[in-house]
């Protein structure tokens, strides 16, 4: 076992793959900046050189078209936004232009860039600062999307995306980057739509992305202790979407829940669900459940944002019902660590 | 004809918005504040002396960087505090925090993160103000990062096309979170240069000096509120704290300490002072006065109720009016 945060797999996948990779540069507001991007670019622009490191000017939806031209000459761009929400100003760029640049053009041109998308969540981020959008992206022809929930996965997933020639967009959810976990040394690859069994169980299979792959393990976790067992599934990949997996594990357990970061409604779980009914009907033994944000922007008050954010329980309730189950027989919530649930831990700080 | 500076009038305005912005900084580490909050300490002149003439009918706009302007407009304290402080009596009822102020009585209209985000809008409220023939002016601060946007170089071509009565009000900070000028904007090109490619009469002056910020302001409104068009201003300061957040950041190391302690000492605040502004009696009533409306205004933010869970759902659609 080799411990590193997710963080810390970002900054070795990246100093790893630029190394391996000539062309391959990055860039983004900040990027080579003191705070390096929660810690993911640090010292890179002093090991790589200000030329593949760049720091940006906010004009997001130009510096999409920046690295767009520059994959002509054959550069790989990673184009960082500190923000899910400050890729809403690229989206012409992204959707319109690099999307379909390798459709509209009979597959002469190639699109290789990777954009990390980092949703904010927490300490008030609020209505501009928290959107976790990741199924606006899958939702276009072009793109491929990927949402890593363990720090393996953090650094496997954008080598692949890095040495992908499709456009593909990581969402990296910010609650993550403290998670630590085993990260190989070596430079390896998390393939691109390939899900992942975190947990195997045979009474349900909870669906997950991203952090709420956290949360549906802590929900198995809680379970297990009255006799039922989870199988967690980590989508990783929402395109391509890994149907084998999702439906192999609907078939041995039954049920299905989905939790995603995401709204409900037209939402990445809502595409998880509906291919799990198209495809595994007659092994689902109950309607598929869904889990995540109701139809609301993201609030900013914490009272109002611990009840706008799902976590573990809700996801409980949904399976105990799933199962039949007396969610009085359900454990209690464990208590937040403060007053509130809008930290991960009390290690996360406001106020950036 | 505008009349001269009012300068102790100006000397309360941005010692009221040093107060308040100390005070935050001060229980902010509590961690009852629970939102990202831009303090805008050193960078007071501006919003005391742009705000400090405009009538409440003129709308103003801003960034994320805006509790300067809210006050100095005349919004609601007690509202700006119970907003930071996540309270259903907050100036948007929790719902949007420090980024998110607004004082529609005061003619605050809106506060946004997203860079010049609120730029177009800005022009917009200018454009619908001539179709009602109405003489209000909008007035939008922004930082230079902005600058960088699209949107803004559309609503300055727009602006100036209908010559609409907006004033755009860069207030140039010289960093863009920690990102230095020097690889996001041209050398040797300031901000106000701009003005040039639209047509657009613009001006440059040293933005931590309040009578100086105050004429040019004045110059550009009497133009605005005239008719004939909008002006763009850029007003160099500087950000005495961190990006984000209440503490000072020299030890990240993207600013020079000479550079911090040469803007310091420009303080705005204290250039007055030592011009004998507004003496030191008239001061230690004001420090007096703003001492214990803060007081005031945060025990009542801090007794306010929060929202309740139940009503997240509410204003994500508006109901019959």
């Amino acid at each position: 076992m080799r411990a590193r945060t997710f963080a810390q797999a970002i900054h070795e996948g990246l100093a790893q793959a630029m190394a391996e990779d000539p062309r391959v540069c990055l860039m983004g507001p900040g990027v080579p900046g003191p705070t390096g991007i929660f810690g993911t670019t640090t010292g890179l622009a002093e090991r790589f050189g200000a030329e593949r490191v760049m720091d940006m000017p906010s004009s997001e939806q130009a510096m999409t078209g920046f690295a767009l031209g520059a994959t002509l000459d054959g550069y790989r761009p990673v184009v960082v936004h500190m923000r899910v929400d400050f890729a809403v100003l690229a989206m012409d760029q992204m959707v319109n232009q690099v999307a379909k640049w390798h459709f509209m053009y009979g597959g002469r041109l190639r699109a290789p860039i990777v954009f990390r998308l980092i949703v904010g969540r927490g300490w008030g981020q609020g209505p501009q600062h928290s959107q976790s959008l990741q199924a606006w992206f899958a939702h276009v022809p072009g793109f491929k999307v990927a949402m890593p929930a363990s720090p393996r996965d953090a650094k496997g997933l954008l080598v692949a995306a890095i040495r992908d020639d499709s456009p593909v967009v990581l969402v990296e959810h910010r609650w993550l980057y403290g998670l630590s976990g085993d990260v190989p040394e070596t430079l390896y690859e998390t393939p691109l739509g390939v899900a992942r069994i975190a947990r195997p169980g045979r009474h349900a299979t909870v669906a997950a992305t991203s952090y709420m792959v956290i949360e549906a393990l802590r929900a198995a976790d809680r379970l297990a202790a009255l006799g039922i067992e989870i199988e967690v599934v980590d989508m990783r990949s929402l395109v391509p979407l890994d149907v084998s997996t999702l439906c192999e594990s609907v078939a041995r357990t039954g049920h299905l829940v989905v939790a995603d970061t995401g709204s409900v409604a037209f939402g990445a779980g809502a595409e998880i669900a509906a291919t799990a009914a198209e495809r595994a009907f007659a092994h689902l033994r109950r309607a598929p459940v869904r889990i995540g944000l109701p139809h609301y922007p993201s609030p900013t008050a914490p009272a109002l944002a611990d009840a706008y954010f799902p976590r573990a329980v809700d996801i409980e309730r949904a399976l105990a019902t799933l199962l039949d189950v007396d969610p009085a027989r359900l454990p209690a919530e464990d208590p937040p660590h403060g007053r509130w649930r809008d930290t991960p831990d009390p290690s996360f700080r406001g106020p950036y | 004809m505008s009349r001269a500076a009012p300068l102790p009038e100006l000397f309360a305005s941005m010692l009221r918005i040093r107060r308040i912005e100390e005070a935050i900084a001060r229980r902010y580490p509590e961690g009852e504040m629970r939102c990202p909050v831009h303090f805008c300490i050193g960078q007071e002149a501006v919003p005391a002396a742009v705000c400090g003439q405009l009538a409440r009918a003129d709308r103003v706009f801003s960034g994320h960087r805006s509790h300067g302007h809210y006050l100095a407009k005349g919004g609601d304290l007690v509202a700006m505090l119970a907003e930071l402080y996540g309270r259903e009596t907050g100036c948007a009822r929790g719902r949007g925090g420090s980024q998110h102020l607004i004082d529609l009585d005061a003619g605050f209209v809106a506060s946004a993160p997203i860079l010049a985000g609120t730029i177009p809008i800005a022009v917009g409220a200018a454009l619908s103000a001539t179709w009602r023939r109405s003489r209000s002016v909008s007035v939008v601060f922004f930082g230079d990062g902005a600058t960088e946007e699209g949107a803004f170089h559309e609503s300055m071509n727009f602006a100036a096309a209908r010559r609409l009565p907006v004033l755009f009000v860069c207030e140039n900070n010289a960093y863009s979170v920690h990102s230095p000028m020097a690889g996001r904007q041209p050398a040797g090109r300031r901000i106000a240069d701009m003005g040039k490619a639209y047509a657009m009469p613009a001006a440059h002056a040293d933005g931590n000096d309040v009578a100086a910020v105050w004429r040019t302001a004045a110059e550009a409104l009497a133009r605005v509120r005239g008719g004939d068009g909008p002006c763009l201003l850029e007003f160099e300061t500087y950000r005495w704290l961190e990006h984000c957040g209440p503490n000072p950041d020299d030890a990240l190391g993207y600013r020079a300490s000479e550079e911090v302690d040469g803007w310091r000492a420009r303080c705005p605040i204290e250039r007055l002072r030592r011009e004998g502004v507004p003496g030191e009696a008239q001061e230690r009533a004001l420090e007096a006065k703003f001492a214990a409306e803060i007081e005031a205004a945060f025990a009542a933010a801090r007794a306010a109720p929060m929202p309740d869970p139940r009503d997240l759902g509410a204003f994500v659609h508006p109901g019959r009016g």
